[in-house]
């Protein structure tokens, strides 16, 4: 298919979803207290921007996400290297790594209330444990699948097992593990958006939860589509800078 | 003469995980020279790749030892430079980058290694292909920058396992002369796994029949022709002889492997 045409159906279904809605809100078939129309949420909008300062939820959303999430990847991609190119290191962390995995990162909200308050360092700290051991347990595995054959080559070139790790099995995965830290990026978006609804004072999600008790849906469908629009837009500058560093992956 | 490398009643058995045992290779003598090229011949799974992984460190054996240059080998290094029969570069590296990878692992000076890599690029008739990865190469291609690597590393011997065996035959035919005349001019000691029969007389100066599973070196046969071999070599009565004989050994172990 061409590349043209995928854009056109891509944008498509977009111009369709706002259709329906707009033929439901607009036509009066949906109360509007349950659902506002396109025209209000843009009205709304506007009035977020202009009255409310919203610019400055959206970049403290932003950093709260990137905070946590770099954090997550510098503790989580190491970790992750080193279970999958030591069978000892990954015997000693994967069980526990696995059990973290499933903990809900959302029930440590009270917790994390009680250690670093309501402050920036429980909203980090919250997308970090939400991140981390998705990263390092996805990492792990990665590198862990190696091709043997290239280890093999490497070693009667006479490379050190040190030289083993950081020619072969990080090069190797790189490609991989950026795939994997723009996957886990969006889950950190869902999580901060979680950690606002619970003792905040300011982001998007706080700006949603006081919506909710406006019922203003207006204000709140425009933060969901500011999250959306947030996603794609780092979704696509992962993608790109996979593309631009590792050429070779793609050819 | 003193052997180059020494096999000395190396067997091998796998055992599988519910304690299957497999005897690979039963315990082999064999002696290789200074130069000497040695195809080894035989049926598919007959260990004979086994016994190549075992020269080159990759797998240690269960019985016996290997001894290059009089020390005993312990594992892989870069002694003994290794071409597989899957292709090997390393697909995120450039084919200049991959001839490099052995010398910037002993951390050869940068001039050094682009003189080095020059060489063997022009050797092997790379020129031109420097800067191109791995996956935009033809297969001959990036044997060819196999070969080149593995000699870039200077090593005492060169392991080869069916290099050329996933190539069509058109280009096979012209690796192996590409080979041959590397070899004619740098001398190298090489060990060359195959079970093509024209190939293994055609590189060789002395071929080592395997026998079917468990492997053992049934019969060494010693190929005297004349150097520089020029492929119509592969016509002559004497290449014809060989090639009768060779057939012959080597259908009695396909027979003796299908038995089983």
């Amino acid at each position: 298919m061409r590349a043209q045409a995928r854009w056109l159906l891509g944008i498509g279904f977009f111009i369709l979803f706002f259709s329906v809605w707009a033929f439901f809100t607009l036509g009066g078939y949906v109360s509007p207290t349950f659902l506002a129309s396109p025209v209000t949420m843009v009205q709304e909008a506007i009035l977020l921007f202009t009255e409310f300062n919203f610019s400055h939820d959206i970049a403290m959303t932003l950093w709260r996400v990137l905070a946590g999430f770099i954090l997550a990847a510098l503790v989580g991609v190491p970790l992750g290297i080193a279970m999958g190119a030591h069978k000892g290191i990954e015997a000693f962390l994967e069980p526990f790594v696995s059990f973290c995995r499933y903990l809900p990162a959302s029930a440590f909200i009270p917790l994390l209330i009680l250690w670093a308050g309501i402050g920036e360092l429980q909203k980090v700290l919250l997308i970090f444990i939400g991140s981390v051991f998705q990263i390092v347990l996805m990492v792990a595995v990665c590198v862990g699948a190696a091709r043997r054959d290239l280890v093999e080559a490497a070693y009667t070139l006479g490379a050190s097992p040190s030289g083993i790790v950081k020619r072969v099995l990080i090069p190797g995965a790189a490609p991989e593990i950026t795939e994997i830290l723009r996957l886990v990026l969006g889950w950190a978006w869902t999580y901060v958006i979680v950690a606002e609804l619970i003792g905040s004072s300011s982001g998007i999600g706080h700006m949603i939860t006081n919506s909710q008790a406006l019922l203003n849906t207006g204000q709140i469908i425009f933060g969901i589509i500011v999250i959306g629009l947030i996603g794609l837009v780092s979704d696509f500058a992962f993608k790109a800078l996979n593309r631009r560093l590792f050429t070779w992956s793609s050819l | 003469m003193s052997s180059k490398l020494s096999i000395r009643g190396v067997s091998r058995v796998f055992t599988s995980p519910k304690g299957q045992q497999t005897h690979a290779l039963t315990p082999v003598d064999f002696e290789m020279h200074e130069n000497d090229f040695v195809t080894i011949l035989g049926p598919s799974g007959c260990g004979k790749s086994t016994l190549l992984r075992i020269v080159a460190g990759l797998d240690q054996p269960t019985t016996g030892q290997v001894l290059l240059d009089c020390a005993p080998v312990q594992g892989p290094g870069a002694d003994r430079g290794m071409v597989f029969q899957s292709y090997t570069l390393f697909p995120w590296l450039t084919i200049e980058q991959n001839i490099r990878f052995g010398l910037r692992e002993r951390l050869m000076g940068a001039t050094e290694q682009k003189e080095r890599s020059d060489y063997f690029i022009n050797k092997v008739g790379l020129r031109g292909f420097e800067q191109h990865f791995p996956k935009q190469l033809s297969g001959g291609m990036q044997q060819r920058t196999a070969i080149a690597r593995a000699l870039a590393n200077d090593p005492k011997m060169l392991l080869m396992d069916e290099p050329f065996g996933a190539l069509d035959n058109q280009t096979r035919v012209l690796m192996q002369e590409l080979l041959l005349g590397i070899w004619e001019a740098e001398r190298k000691t090489v060990m060359f796994v195959t079970h093509d029969i024209d190939e293994a007389i055609f590189m060789a100066n002395r071929v080592a029949v395997f026998s079917a599973r468990p492997g053992r070196i049934k019969t060494e046969v010693a190929v005297d022709l004349p150097h520089p071999r020029h492929y119509t070599i592969k016509t002559s009565p004497e290449f014809m002889a060989l090639k009768a004989r060779l057939t012959e050994e080597i259908r009695t172990e396909s027979l003796a492997a299908d038995m089983h």
